[in-house]
């Protein structure tokens, strides 16, 4: 079901300069989210900025008894929405709309399950390693940045049994280098059926999606267009698909997205329009 | 509750507030979030004959108060229209006035007949003056007598009412509305976007691939408003005015100044759920200034100087 909330803010917790997880009081939402959905947030009640923000869910949030109470999202400060939602604080309001947009299907054993996560791309990473958990299913999470302040949550992850693989580019954290690195040698040497689910820079997906490609390993990516509207309703945030391996068109990354098969991206018209 | 109804030419509508084009995808994407029957009318996204693509991305970039947008039409054509969102929109009991577009009169002429074949179109709104594409559409709607001449063709073949939809990038936007009416229009809609441009100084490029796009949102407002009473005292026709409405007042505001009915565009995008404030704002205020009928209200100016008795 979708609705939109005036939702009050539980908490601003900043990890690092530029990113905080802000959770909120949205049971409607909690519930109805899956992992990969996205809600949209005003991040003002004026004109500035006009336009909502899209946000992946990050964590459903439980109350002591496990009930679904609200859920997260994780912000990397950019700009003037991004900044705006860097400094809210408990029991601010906030409009949210959600959830939106298609979701991740978690792998059930024995398939195992690889996230690809690339700066603020880990933010769908948590429910879904939340659903997959769920499922039994044997989880790893190849997590890059540059450097060790783009590096966060591995507790959380860890928490829910995920294996994390921590790479930076400029090793000041984990193995140096992108994370593209380590996921190659574990393709090379995987025992079980796999599934792949990346999200980060598009330069990053892509080179996911060619190794996926590559191996014979199915790649799911979750896009970050830019959106106007998050309904279907402006056709600002198009990503070109291909059909049935003809040339590609643009769908609404809003409606069709923003999980995609990264084996139906036309990567090289995606990386030219700067998404 | 006061009565909300408005006449536009044949059309009767439940209440005022229209999804403008280019803002509401073709309705069906809103259905999941509330009834459209909610809406005075639903006026889906402009349409070809064929599909068409539209620019690349980035198509959109927020101004002050505003945004920029250059879309570019991308569509799925008439034809894909008519089998594929139609049964749906019919089944949702939406009112349907369709944005036609083409790039020469014979095709206005020829997407209009194939919608006034289809049951369930309620009008037609011509789509004269999309700022974001070459061919087409607003040569029309920037000539006086391409306005006159798509208008008064595409009159000869259809029997629903039609509504050209007006630029506002013209000098005078009300001699554009006189030859809509003497085309033999029923109603006109104004303003669409005006033409604008935003440039990233850091990068010395434009912020949007087509380099130019088409401002709406409350920036424009009060030009809108403007340009709506200016065509009220031009011409007799009903019309339909848009311009960053958001709010109930916005929305009187442009009645006041002639609009029968209005559109609302941006504020969709930033309230999907903006048309139950509109309907209960409206009915307010009709009920604490002692009016029974909206419609009553139309053009209702007060002019300091002049007597209103």
């Amino acid at each position: 079901m979708l609705v939109d909330l005036s939702a009050e803010v539980l908490s601003n917790t900043r990890l690092a300069p530029d990113y905080n997880v802000v959770a909120f009081a949205a049971p409607s939402i909690a519930q109805a989210a899956r992992p990969g959905q996205f809600v949209m947030i005003r991040t003002s009640p004026g004109l500035d900025p006009l336009l909502r923000r899209p946000f992946s869910i990050f964590e459903h949030l439980r109350d002591a008894d496990g009930r679904l109470v609200g859920f997260s999202i994780l912000n990397k400060r950019v700009g003037a929405g991004t900044s705006k939602l860097y400094d809210v604080r408990p029991g601010d309001r906030l409009s949210v709309l959600g959830p939106l947009g298609r979701a991740f299907e978690p792998v059930h054993p024995p398939h195992e399950a690889w996230m690809v996560a690339g700066g603020v791309g880990l933010a769908p990473f948590a429910s879904l390693a939340e659903a997959l958990a769920q499922r039994g299913t044997t989880m790893t999470l190849f997590y890059g940045g540059r450097r060790a302040a783009d590096i966060y949550c591995e507790d959380l992850f860890e928490r829910l049994g995920v294996r994390l693989v921590v790479t930076t580019e400029d090793g000041s954290r984990g193995e140096p280098g992108r994370v593209t690195g380590p996921l190659k040698r574990a393709l090379a040497d995987r025992q079980r059926p796999t599934t792949i689910y990346a999200c980060g820079p598009t330069p990053m997906m892509r080179a996911v999606a060619d190794l996926g490609a590559e191996a014979g390993v199915p790649v799911f990516v979750s896009l970050e267009p830019v959106m106007g509207c998050g309904m279907g309703g402006c056709y600002s945030c198009v990503v070109p698909v291909r059909q049935d391996g003809g040339p590609s068109h643009l769908v609404r990354g809003c409606l069709d997205g923003p999980v995609f098969d990264a084996s139906a991206l036309d990567w090289a018209r995606l990386e030219g329009v700067g998404h | 509750m006061a009565d909300l109804s408005v006449r536009i030419g044949s059309l009767e509508l439940r209440n005022p507030f229209l999804a403008a084009s280019g803002c509401f995808g073709y309705g069906v994407e809103y259905a999941r979030a509330f009834d459209l029957t909610t809406l005075g009318a639903v006026v889906t996204k402009g349409l070809f004959l064929n599909e068409r693509e539209g620019h690349p991305p980035p198509r959109i970039v927020e101004t002050p108060a505003g945004m920029l947008n250059a879309i570019g039409l991308q569509g799925i054509g008439v034809h894909r229209f008519v089998a594929e969102k139609m049964p749906e929109l019919r089944r949702l009991g939406a009112t349907v006035i369709v944005n036609v577009c083409g790039t020469t009169i014979e095709e206005y002429c020829e997407v209009s007949r194939i919608l006034s074949d289809t049951e369930g179109v309620a009008a037609l709104e011509l789509n004269i003056s999309c700022p974001n594409i070459k061919e087409g559409g607003i040569q029309f709607g920037c000539s006086l007598t391409g306005t006159y001449d798509v208008v008064s063709a595409v009159r000869r073949v259809t029997p629903l009412p039609i509504i050209p939809k007006l630029t506002p990038n013209v000098t005078d936007v009300a001699s554009f509305a006189r030859a809509a009416e003497e085309g033999g229009a029923d109603a006109v809609s104004l303003v669409n976007t005006f033409l604008a441009m935003a440039i990233d100084v850091e990068t010395r490029r434009p912020k949007l691939s087509n380099v130019l796009g088409g401002l709406s949102g409350p920036a424009i407002r009060p030009i809108a408003v403007r340009m709506v009473w200016e065509c009220h005292q031009a011409v007799k026709l009903p019309i339909i005015g848009m311009g960053g409405i958001a709010s109930a007042r916005d929305a009187l505001e442009f009645i006041i100044a002639g609009a029968t009915a209005v559109q609302v565009g941006t504020a969709n995008f930033v309230d999907p759920f903006v048309w139950r404030d509109l309907v209960a704002g409206v009915d307010d205020y009709l009920d604490r200034h002692g009016i029974a009928r909206i419609r009553d209200l139309v053009g209702r100016l007060e002019l300091p100087g002049q007597d209103h008795r």
